[in-house]
Formats: C-alpha cells, sequence, structure tokens
C-alpha cells in the first residue's frame, strides 16, 4: 500500500510517512502486477485446484489460468450452486494468498463496501482531549486509527497476495457498479480526509453473479467471462466420488444420470451439483446401494425444492403417484 | 503469427456481424490469450478466446461455431475408404453406446466427406449437413443402440435405465450437430470462411424470425424468456429511478432550506407517486403468429410485477380473457399455447383470424379493463382475412386507454400487401415492427410505462 496524502487536506503527514516508512516503499513506486506468475500453465491450474478439491473444467483452468496472466478480474456467472464461491476460494488456497470477500446484497453500500469512520471512537477521542484545539483533535479523529476498513480497502491495503471475492455482485443496487468499476480500473481508493490508498500488489480479482440483474456491459468489459453451467457428466461423478467417497461407482452413475435427466426437463429450478453432492450424502446415509423407485421418490426432495417440480420430475420419471 | 492474427481479426470480424459487440480492448486480449495459451490444444483456444471476447453467456451459441471455422480441427477431406453407409452406421452405433465423442467427431467428419458433397463430381459445388444425414439416418439407431448398451451392461435392472432413450436421443442430436460443423468447415474451405461465418452460422435464437423460427428455436425462446425479463426489469428500475428523480419540489425544498437560514443548499427532488401502471394485452394467437403471441405472454407474465394490474386476452376470430392461464405456477411454458386453445373460446364459425370479429368483442364485453393509466399492446399480423377491420373498435380502446401500441411481428415492407390491415390500424395505434426476440425487447424497454 502506499498513501498519497491529500493535498490540502486533513491528511498529517506524520501517518502517512509512518505508513510509508513502515511499508519501506517511495513513494514513485508503481503497482505492478505479481512479480513470479501465479499459474505456469492450464493443467498446472487443474492440478493445484484438484489438490484442494476442486474440479474444475477445461474452460474453468483456462480462464483462471488466463485472469492470471493477463491480470484482469474474472467475472463468473452461471445458476446457483456451480461452484462459483467455491472456486475463489480454491483459487486463494493455491496461491496460499489471503481471501477477502466483499458478499453483495440489496443496498450494501460504501460504507460497506469501502470503508467507515469508526464514530464511536472518535467520540471518545473527542471528550478525552478536551484541552487540545480543535484543528489538533479532528486531525486525529481522521487518522488511520479511526478508520474501519471493509473488503474492497482491505484488499487493496494489504502487502499479502490476496483473492478478492466480490460475491453474487447481481445483488447489488446498479449504484455499487460504478463503484467496483472505478476500484477495478485503478485499484486505488481515495478517503478524502486521510489521501489516496494504491495497491502495490493487485489482487487477484473474482466477481460472481447468479445473473439476477443484468451486469453492466461497462463493467463485463473489464473482466474476462467465465459462465459455470452444470457440468459434463464425467466430472460431475468425478466431484460426487470426491466429495462422498463411501457411494459405489454404479449408484454414483446412477445418481447423475438421474441428475441430468432432471436438468433437461425445464423445471423451475433445476438441481444444481450442491444438490448432486447433497442427495449422494443423503443416498449414502439412506444406506442404498442401487436407486429404484421408492428410494428416488422418498428423497426427491432432496434435489428439488419446488412442489410442482417434484410432481412434474415424478411423471415424467414414471414414478408411482406421489 | 500474422497467421494467426489474421484469423483472429476475421473471427471478431464474423462475431461482430453477429451481434456481439466487441472492443479493441478485447482483441488486444485475444491476442495475449492465443499466446499464453499456445496453438496446440484446440479446445483451451477456443475457451481463452471466449473468455476475452464474450460479456454473456447468450453470446457464446455463435461463437462456437464461428470458431470452428477459424480454427478448424482438421484441414481438407480425408484420404482413401470411400462411403461405405452399412459399415459407417456400425461404427457409428458403436461409438453412440459408448459416448464416445472423439470418435463420433471422426466419423461426422467421414460421413459429409463420403455422402454429403454434391455438384457434377461429389463435393465439387459443395457439402450439405442435410444431405448426410438423409443419407446415413443416425436417428434410426435408436434400438440398436439401446440394445447395445444394455447387453454391455447387462440386462435393465437400475433404475437409471429408463433415462436411457432420451440419454441416447442427446447423443444423436450432438452427432448431428457434429455433421452440421463440419459441413460448414468444408463449405467455408470451398467458398470463403468470412462469407460461410456469417451467413451459415444460424443468428442467436434472439435474433430468429418469429414467423420463421422452429420449434427448437422457440423452445429456446421460452427458456430465454426468465433471463430477458430480468435484464428488462433491470432497465424499467433505472428508467423508474430516472423519472422519480425528476422535478424539483420547490415547496419542500425552501422548507428544508430553514435550517441554512433560507438558503436552499440541497434541492428536493418531487417524489413521484409510486403508482405502477396497467397493461393490456390482446394476442392473436392463430398459427401463423402464435409462436410470437406466446413469448410476448410468457414475457409479460415473468414482468408482471412491474404492473399494479396485467390482464390478456387471446383472439383468433372470438376473443377470451387467458390471464387465469398465465397464473403463477401455472405457467409451463412448453403447454400454454395448447392450453390457451383447449380452456379459451378463441374460433367461432372457422379457424382463421378475424380481428374485426375480435376486436370488436373485446370492446363491447372487457372495455372496462382499459382506463386512463391503461397501455394496451395489440399482437398480431393485422392479416383480416378480407374481413371488415372494426377501426371504430380499435378508436374506441384507443381513446379510453392511456396508450396503444401494436407490434407487428411481419416485415414493415409487406404491411398493406394483401389481407393486411396493418396501415389502416397504424394509423389508430403507434405500429411496431417487432420480428425478433431482441427487437422485441428493446421495444418492451423503450415503450413499457414505468
Ligand atoms: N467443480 C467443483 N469441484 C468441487 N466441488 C464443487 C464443484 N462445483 C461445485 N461443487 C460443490 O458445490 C457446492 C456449491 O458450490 P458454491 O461455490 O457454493 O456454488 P455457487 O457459488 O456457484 O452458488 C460446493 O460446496 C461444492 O461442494
Ligand atoms: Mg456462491
Amino acid at each position: 500500500m502506499y498513501i498519497t496524502p491529500r493535498p490540502g487536506g486533513l491528511g498529517r503527514n506524520h501517518v502517512t510517512e509512518s505508513v510509508n516508512k513502515r511499508l519501506d516503499r517511495r513513494p514513485d513506486t508503481v503497482p505492478d502486477p505479481p512479480e513470479a506468475p501465479l499459474f505456469t500453465s492450464v493443467d498446472d491450474v487443474s492440478a493445484r485446484l484438484a489438490e484442494t478439491g476442486y474440479l474444475a473444467s477445461p474452460a474453468v483452468a483456462t480462464t483462471v489460468f488466463l485472469a492470471g496472466r493477463l491480470g484482469k478480474p474474472l467475472l463468473v456467472e452461471g445458476p446457483a450452486g456451480v461452484g462459483k464461491t467455491e472456486l475463489a476460494k480454491a483459487v486463494a488456497q493455491v496461491a496460499g494468498a489471503r481471501l477477502v470477500r466483499l458478499q453483495c446484497y440489496e443496498g450494501v453500500d460504501e460504507s460497506r463496501a469501502l470503508y467507515e469512520w469508526n464514530h464511536a471512537k472518535q467520540l471518545l477521542r473527542i471528550s478525552a482531549g478536551r484541552d487540545e484545539s480543535w484543528d489538533e483533535t479532528r486531525t486525529d479523529i481522521f487518522s488511520e486509527e479511526f478508520l474501519l476498513p471493509r473488503p474492497l480497502l482491505t484488499a487493496i491495503r494489504g502487502d499479502e497476495p490476496t483473492v478478492l471475492l466480490i460475491d453474487e455482485t447481481d445483488k447489488a443496487d446498479v449504484e455499487m457498479e460504478g463503484l467496483l468499476l472505478e476500484v477495478l480500473s485503478d485499484f486505488q481508493i481515495t478517503v478524502p480526509e486521510l489521501g489516496t490508498v494504491t495497491a502495490t500488489r493487485r489482487p487477484f480479482v473474482v466477481l460472481t453473479s447468479n445473473a439476477g440483474r443484468e451486469l453492466s456491459e461497462a463493467l463485463r468489459r473489464r473482466c474476462l467471462f467465465l459462465h459455470i453451467g452444470f457440468p459434463e457428466e464425467e466430472l460431475e461423478r468425478r466431484i460426487v466420488r470426491l466429495k462422498v467417497p463411501g457411494l459405489g461407482a454404479a449408484l454414483t452413475e446412477s445418481v447423475v444420470r438421474v441428475v441430468g435427466a432432471l436438468r433437461a426437463m425445464d423445471l423451475r429450478k433445476a438441481p444444481s451439483v450442491a444438490e448432486t453432492v447433497d442427495w449422494a450424502h443423503t443416498l449414502l446415509a439412506l444406506g442404498a446401494d442401487t436407486l429404484d423407485e421408492t428410494v428416488v421418490r422418498d428423497s426427491l426432495g432432496v434435489i428439488l425444492k419446488h412442489q410442482d417440480d417434484i410432481q412434474k420430475a415424478a411423471a415424467k420419471l414414471d414414478l408411482d403417484a406421489l | 503469427m500474422t497467421e494467426v492474427a489474421d484469423r483472429i481479426t476475421g473471427l471478431v470480424g464474423a462475431l461482430r456481424a453477429h451481434g456481439v459487440r466487441i472492443g479493441t480492448g478485447e482483441s488486444v486480449d485475444a491476442a495475449r490469450a492465443v499466446e499464453a495459451l499456445g496453438l496446440t490444444d484446440r479446445e483451451l483456444l477456443r475457451e481463452g478466446l471466449a473468455a476475452t471476447l464474450l460479456h454473456g453467456p447468450g453470446q457464446r451459441a455463435v461463437f462456437d461455431p464461428v470458431f470452428d471455422l477459424y480454427f478448424p480441427r482438421a484441414v481438407g477431406g480425408l484420404e482413401g475408404s470411400g462411403p461405405d453407409r452399412d459399415a459407417l452406421r456400425d461404427r457409428l452405433a458403436e461409438a453412440l453406446a459408448a459416448d464416445d465423442q472423439a470418435m463420433m467427431a471422426r466419423l461426422a467428419a467421414e460421413a459429409v466427406d463420403g455422402m454429403g458433397g454434391y455438384g457434377s463430381s461429389p463435393g465439387s459445388d459443395g457439402f450439405s449437413a442435410y444431405q448426410t444425414l438423409e443419407r446415413l439416418r443416425p436417428q434410426t439407431l435408436l434400438a440398436r443402440v439401446r440394445a447395445d448398451v444394455r447387453g454391455r451392461d447387462g440386462g435393465g435392472a437400475d433404475f437409471a435405465d429408463r433415462l436411457l432413450d432420451d440419454e441416447i436421443r442427446r447423443r444423436i442430436e450432438a452427432f448431428r450437430r457434429m455433421v452440421g460443423t463440419e459441413a460448414r468447415r468444408r463449405v467455408a474451405e470451398r467458398r470463403g470462411r468470412d462469407e460461410i461465418a456469417r451467413r451459415g452460422v444460424l443468428p442467436t435464437a434472439d435474433r430468429v424470425d418469429f414467423l420463421f423460427a422452429g420449434r427448437d428455436q422457440l423452445a429456446e425462446l421460452r427458456r430465454a424468456v426468465q433471463p430477458l425479463a430480468r435484464k428488462l426489469a433491470t432497465r424499467l428500475a433505472a428508467r423508474r429511478r430516472r423519472a422519480a428523480r425528476g422535478t424539483v419540489d420547490l415547496r419542500r425544498t425552501l422548507r428544508s432550506s430553514l435550517s441554512t437560514g433560507g438558503v436552499p443548499m440541497r434541492p428536493v427532488l418531487r417524489r413521484r407517486r409510486p403508482v405502477r401502471p396497467e397493461l393490456v394485452l390482446l394476442c392473436d394467437v392463430s398459427g401463423s403468429v402464435s409462436g410470437f403471441s406466446d413469448f410476448t405472454m410468457l414475457l409479460v407474465q415473468a414482468l408482471h410485477d412491474q404492473f399494479s394490474k396485467v390482464r390478456v386476452f387471446a383472439f383468433v376470430n372470438r376473443l377470451d380473457e387467458v390471464t387465469g392461464l398465465l397464473g403463477h405456477g401455472r405457467a409451463d411454458p412448453d403447454g400454454l399455447s395448447a392450453r390457451i386453445r383447449a380452456e379459451a373460446t378463441l374460433t367461432g364459425w372457422h379457424g382463421s383470424s378475424d380481428y374485426g370479429v375480435a376486436l370488436g368483442e373485446f370492446a363491447e364485453r372487457y372495455v372496462d379493463a382499459v382506463g386512463p393509466r391503461t397501455t394496451v399492446f395489440v399482437l398480431g399480423d393485422a392479416r383480416t382475412n378480407m374481413s371488415d377491420p372494426n377501426l371504430a373498435a380499435v378508436r374506441e380502446v384507443a381513446r379510453r386507454a392511456r396508450r396503444v401500441y401494436w407490434l407487428n411481428p411481419e416485415p414493415r415492407a409487406q404491411w398493406g400487401t394483401g389481407d393486411s390491415a396493418a396501415p389502416a390500424y397504424a394509423d389508430l395505434a403507434e405500429m411496431h415492427e417487432c420480428r425478433t426476440a431482441r427487437q422485441l425487447g428493446a421495444l418492451i424497454a423503450r415503450l413499457l410505462p414505468v
């Protein structure tokens, strides 16, 4: 991190100086991409993600590799439960990076995403320093000590490798996108009372979206785009084997086939990988060793969440009336 | 590398011609991606180019076939082996049973090479996927593949076995697509890649003409309803915010300025009354335009919470309210038109559309549905089968409504030809050409009241 004092602002010089000294940085240091590339090849991505328990499709591995190489944020879009969040976590783990997560929701704002002043502490400080001049007090209460950094600022300030996960971006309001765009363009954040914070080391940024809302073209253009859909059968079998190793091979195969058939049915909510894994766990717990009508009928609620989906699926799978 | 650069340029040009917006920044990223990935693995290249050039999932359907032309799996035809149809079918059945995609792709190439060529000598004029598939008839392999798989797995005791037929159908469908890709590649070698990439690749579903969309495309369109509705809802919300921000409320501005000694520091903006508009839809659901009407009805249903009230009427030569059939939980998109036809009274003596009678019935029976807050959309080609267009009924509806729009799925050039009463109706209601889902989305975003 490097803090540029805001010209004519309230930033007290010794604050920025001490910060800069502590970080042993020159004022003219220009942020540059991480020294050693994160991954050496696409295969390297797959292999190392797999070690953490994340099985990447070729598309996922290729895009993650490129995001590292081109230094661009990665926008991951796809239905719920296909492993978008998990992917960011896995990347952080293999990169030995800390994970900073901004969870978006309706109404998330600057004070939740960027920073906030710790008003309570400021008040205490004001009432404690009654003998000081107001100027002194004011300078002091708008210093580092009273700043509450939120995920975006935290991610930019760090000196260590960082994965910044901006999760479920589509849930945030449109205004939030403007802010994200600014941060993702310059990797700097201006705190008016303090100065401008510039990343010395750009975080690896992953944005996710369930496409609940169309993200702006401008934001999309800043990013590499990755759509994660439902996995191919082979990959899904591997995921089930990895997550539920106790389930027999034949049953694993049947589970994946049935889920595939359900996805082709045009349901209100098609089952995702998360549901496949849940179902596999359930079957293991039930001690089932093959799929039959009773087992499927009794556990359909684990995979399908809407009553009318359950009915439709039961009809199409020729289960006896529920 | 220049050859590769040329290909990327060609690929980008073709994608742009299909409406994918690609800036120079993305092209530069694409070139860097190619450099980082190398050219040895075609599938990695595909993913890398898609990641850098595309911005949304809908574009992928256009990207893949275009990519296949600019970065083909192979060049030229195959050596040796003449076309032995039966041998090819045997090998295809085997590959389908094993779900061996690499083998299927190879067989697609062999099939196009051996059976797809036409002209004075085979292939001299081009290659046809249609001809290849007509001769090979992969769909007739279903029973054989099923028996093959069952024999292999030993019996069909497992529950998942009942899914087998559908699974095999999907594999056959995948093979048919491979044949399409291969035929396009071979034609492109002969006639120039750029031209085929622009004309031989199917447009994205949202650019398909409603009047010519096939069953598959209509099904794909129906799946696109929810995403399109979400996109429109976002845009409408933005428009609503803009409208709400609107004007300065002088009285409140002055009142709030009391705290600053009467100096108006912050203008207070007038809040618009949060009354949502009412919508009435009149849909021609007769054969020729039913794809268009279905799609629009589903879209409006998906947008229902943008309105305080939505009422939908369907007609052929009689008119009936179908709002209830679109209700929540009942909107099974595939069965919609069948249900409307089964449950509503839409035809009288004959089965062809009669705008005059239907509109008259609306003006007579349901005119109370229309008030000063109502926006009315009429959907249809305005082809009256030579009967009286009943302009008086439209005039009456227009008089009562806030606005009346007419969306016509026919190209503007055809309005007024033959039995089309489009120009007469267009005098009374603002008429727009609406041939594709893309146009519909743009129109709705623009015309819907907020
Ligand atoms: N490729 C994958 N490899 C391993 N596990 C996966 C994969 N995809 C999905 N999962 C599983 O699915 C679950 C849901 O993933 P999550 O990241 O929460 O989904 P999303 O963020 O897309 O909604 C995870 O807990 C994980 O177990
Ligand atoms: Mg998630």
